[in-house]
């Protein structure tokens, strides 16, 4: 049998099927419903049998469509910076403010992308960011949390 | 019908719902004219903007941008030989070389034409057709709505990634595992929550759309170093020419504009089929039926060969809207995220759905037809110029689709764990997209889950256990063995390439 990433990955989906499947028999179900023809189990009950039927065929078929992917050709550590860059924008959203979190945000992504067009990049982020705020929580009226600009008095 | 009609027109036609169209369509088509961002990722994009609209507004919003994008997707075809999306590829044939040979405006008024028109023409079956088929559908039952809900997903797994039946049918289950996480909607028994109180009301479908499509697609861009918008660059405003169509090219397109739109909307309406279908039919059903002398133009530059798949793919955009309204199930991808949208609204689509709502149910109708109007009074002026917004390079685009995404599922939650988990998604999509694992099942699949297992419940329940409820009923006998037959097809295919 040939290995390849796409075996890898179906044989990971097929270990994650069994682990589903095995926490789907663990999930409590009220006494009286327990010999019930349906309960809260039983879905997914069918759904692990179903994975492990899906990834264990792909497992064991041929593959005739094999993808060949060149990795050394990605752009891994970019990638990996602009993850890095959400993460800290999803763990300071909410503590320091939608306005500063966000702006900060795209500044980083457009500097970390290659961009050095310092006006530009300025423009398309706090103005940006300031304007869109308006659209949303101004005219669309739909709450935006900001404890920042509510300490500084900009936001009510 | 009358009076629905009406009722959806006022609705449609009020200033705020005119406005949301334009600004649909104009949205749609920028995104839709990138290579790689699709309807999805635009409708997806502007989830979090409806939030502030009732859901008639919302959903006009979304189909002006389902609209904009398919027909952008054609501008970028025909200008580019890029289809921004998989539906436009048939019109890159004939529109390509159309622009190659300096008629590029000529190219651009016949796909606008033609759009215009098979959508008008669908938008009117589908003012017939669902109506009668929400009556049609109020004799289902629960089995009857659990085996079209696996055909739907079987079928989409089948027509999304040609070859890959078995990585979609892996993400069609993935898509119901995760939709399965959460309480239970009759018991309230949390299940997959580890304890977790974030994940008691389960994933949100925002979240997992956002994760998919609209932040792994940004993801999938800067990993591979592509540049959807290299190409708009290229767009010279110059270059494109007259945008009159003559007599002759006209008494074509009269032909072949209605039969096109008729495979347009019937494919569209068969669930996974879709707009790429629909188009690669259209074109190869016109390359047979005209003359010998035109069938010789095909691929050279030819009007029918052009005006054939155009007219289809938007009539299936419009068909693709019967299963949604109808029975509540989408055919496609993109329906099933504005029925997830809808579900968000708190609107149940379902044959009820014209009767208890039936301002929703017209004004989608209606919107639909006065976003052609729209589309082809603004866009085909304005192309040329929407083409010269897109050479915004990678660098800021990026990092705004990002953006959205994060502010999407901030608006949403208020909640770490949501922009946590969405990035943890987004990075797993990331991953099995490389390999060719398609998404649109997994979403269809996501959607699905709560009324799949719903259906199931009462037909076991009904049927005390037992499992005769599958072919007890003859139409759901149908359904589940041409489910079937979909399956053991696509296994064999896989047996029969490697002898």
């Amino acid at each position: 049998m040939n290995i390849n990433t796409t075996k890898i990955i179906s044989l990971l989906f097929f270990i994650f099927s069994a682990f589903y499947l095995y926490t789907a028999y663990q999930i409590q179900v009220f006494a009286f419903d327990e010999n019930a023809p349906f309960n809260a189990r039983t879905f997914p009950i069918y759904l692990g049998y179903a994975g492990l039927f899906f990834s264990g065929l792909k497992l064991i078929l041929p593959d005739p469509n094999t993808i060949k992917v060149e990795h050394k050709s990605l752009e891994y550590k970019k990638t990996g910076i602009l993850i890095l860059i959400a993460i800290i924008y999803g763990a300071t959203i909410l503590k320091v403010g939608y306005f500063l979190t966000t702006s900060l945000f795209l500044f980083a992504s457009y500097y970390f992308l290659g961009e050095r067009r310092w006006i530009l990049m300025f423009l398309l982020s706090f103005p940006f960011v300031a304007a869109f705020m308006y659209l949303l929580h101004g005219i669309l009226d739909i709450y935006l949390r900001d404890p920042f600009l509510q300490s500084i008095g900009v936001m009510g | 019908m009358i009076e629905g009609i009406l009722i959806g027109l006022t609705t449609a036609l009020t200033f705020q719902n005119i406005l949301m169209v334009m600004v649909g369509c104009f949205f749609g088509t920028i995104i839709g004219m990138l290579p790689g961002l699709g309807p999805m990722t635009a409708i997806a994009l502007m989830i979090p903007i409806t939030y502030g609209f009732d859901p008639a507004t919302g959903l006009i919003l979304m189909a002006g941008v389902y609209y904009g994008a398919v027909f952008g997707g054609s501008t970028s075809s025909i200008l580019l030989n890029a289809p921004g999306v998989p539906g436009t590829v048939a019109t890159s044939f004939d529109g390509y070389p159309m622009a190659q040979q300096g008629k590029a405006g000529k190219a651009l008024a016949i796909a606008a034409w033609s759009s215009f028109a098979g959508g008008t023409l669908s938008a009117i079956y589908l003012l017939f057709m669902a109506p009668s088929l929400s009556k049609v559908s109020l004799s289902f039952r629960s089995p009857d709505y659990f085996a079209l809900m696996i055909l739907g997903l079987t079928a989409i797994a089948a027509f999304s990634s040609k070859g890959q039946f078995l990585k979609a049918m892996m993400m069609v289950v993935l898509g119901l595992m995760l939709a399965s996480v959460g309480q239970d909607s009759l018991s309230d028994i949390t299940r997959f929550t580890f304890n977790n109180m974030n994940l008691t009301d389960g994933i949100s479908f925002v979240l997992v759309v956002m994760a998919t499509f609209a932040m792994s697609e940004a993801l999938t861009i800067i990993l591979k170093r592509n540049d959807p918008t290299s190409a708009a660059k290229q767009v010279s405003l110059t270059e494109l020419g007259s945008i009159k169509i003559n007599k002759e090219e006209r008494t074509k397109m009269y032909k072949t504009i209605p039969r096109s739109s008729v495979i347009g909307f019937l494919i569209g309406v068969l669930p996974g089929a879709g707009a790429t279908i629909a188009s690669f039919l259209a074109y190869g059903m016109e390359r047979n039926v005209v003359s010998d002398e035109e069938k010789e133009k095909f691929g050279k530059g030819s009007v029918n060969g052009l005006s054939a798949p155009e007219t289809a793919n938007n009539a299936a955009c419009s068909g693709s809207f019967v299963p949604m309204l109808t029975l509540g199930i989408p055919g496609s991808g993109t329906t099933a995220v504005m029925l997830g949208a809808l579900l968000g609204f708190g609107v149940q689509p379902g044959p009820r759905l014209y009767m208890t709502n039936p301002e929703i149910f017209w004004s989608i109708i209606m919107s639909m037809y006065i976003g052609m109007v729209i589309l082809l009074i603004l866009n085909l002026p304005l192309i040329p110029y929407i083409a010269r917004i897109l050479a915004v390079p990678k660098n800021y685009l990026i990092p705004l689709i990002l953006f959205f995404s994060v502010t999407g599922i901030y608006v949403m939650s208020f909640n770490n764990f949501d922009i946590y988990l969405m990035i943890g998604i987004a990075v797993v999509a990331t991953f099995l997209r490389l390999y060719d694992f398609p998404m649109p099942p997994l979403i269809l699949a996501f959607v699905l889950g709560g009324l799949m297992e719903e259906n199931l419940r009462r037909s076991l329940l009904l049927s005390n256990g037992s499992w005769e409820f599958l072919w007890d009923r003859t139409l759901t006998a149908c359904i589940l063995t041409t489910t079937i037959l979909i399956v053991v097809w696509h296994i064999y295919k896989t047996f029969k390439r490697k002898n």
